[in-house]
């Protein structure tokens, strides 16, 4: 039941977003295929709602977003120069790194931070292990630990206080 | 407000143009692949969030809103896709690699199993 009024009240939010100046129409239409989809689905997409009141949670999101706009920029700057200096200098290889994180939006979002981070892109997640295999244009390490710390730690801190 | 706009669209396609160079120099399909996806995450991005200073938050700045964070969870979900599949596949990566432990996860050979 919770899942599902969780579910409603995302789907709502979207559509008045997408429909903005907002009719009676619109807004009748929305709400009623909203209830459809979130009455159906709701258990699907929202497996643990008891996670959506705690209030901390929120403020680590919003951190997550800042830290992760800074590293993209990062990994922008990064790239220019590999690209733009006349050697390409790569060194690159895919290595294995161990993570903590449990909860499938979890990882899903460590790989996506690992993808947009400085010189990484995960190739593999392997869920039952706690194993991401991360492709890395500059191979600093190949041990699993020392790459571990050098690639997940900072992400997977702030992760973990948001999904775990 | 709309002068700042147009900063953060000449940013995007800096970084789209230095994107598409990169598809070019790169040595191999997942180099290309990393340097491709981060720069035109950004570029995107950025190029969006122009769209978003020069109309405000009204009907087109949610929707601008709304694409940001559509492409910065959808983008490195392909890249990470295409970067599997180029690898089961079997697309080499490219000499001047140093190692490939996920080559060695699929098909194990002994010693190079663990820290290699």
């Amino acid at each position: 039941m919770k899942s599902s009024v969780l579910l409603f009240i995302c789907c709502v939010v979207i559509w008045l977003g997408l429909n903005w100046p907002l009719t009676a129409g619109s807004l009748l239409s929305g709400v009623i295929v909203s209830i459809i989809v979130a009455a159906l689905t709701g258990d699907m997409f929202v497996t643990r709602p008891h996670i959506a009141a705690h209030v901390r949670r929120y403020f680590w999101l919003a951190y997550y977003i800042v830290l992760l706009a800074v590293e993209v920029v990062k990994a922008n700057i990064d790239i220019v120069f590999r690209v733009v200096h006349p050697d390409i200098p790569v060194n690159p290889g895919i290595v294995r790194v161990k993570t903590t994180i449990k909860s499938e939006t979890g990882l899903t979002l460590l790989a996506n931070s690992i993808t947009c981070s400085t010189g990484t892109c995960t190739v593999d997640v392997d869920a039952g292990n706690g194993e991401v295999y991360v492709h890395w244009l500059d191979v600093k390490s190949q041990n699993t630990e020392a790459a571990t710390e050098l690639i997940v730690k900072k992400f997977e801190k702030v992760l973990q206080r948001i999904f775990d | 407000m709309n002068e700042f706009g147009y900063i953060f669209i000449v940013i995007g396609l800096g970084a789209d143009f230095i994107g598409m160079l990169s598809l070019l120099r790169m040595p191999d399909v997942y180099t290309r692949m990393q340097a491709a996806v981060k720069t035109i995450t950004l570029g995107t991005c950025a190029i969006i969030l122009g769209v978003l200073f020069s109309y405000g938050i009204s009907e087109v700045g949610f929707k601008a809103l709304l694409c940001i964070a559509l492409i910065g969870l959808t983008a490195p979900v392909s890249a990470h896709a295409l970067a599997r599949g180029a690898h089961k596949s079997g697309i080499p990566l490219s000499t001047e690699s140093v190692c490939d432990h996920y080559h060695h996860s699929i098909v194990p050979s002994g010693e190079e199993k663990g820290n290699a």
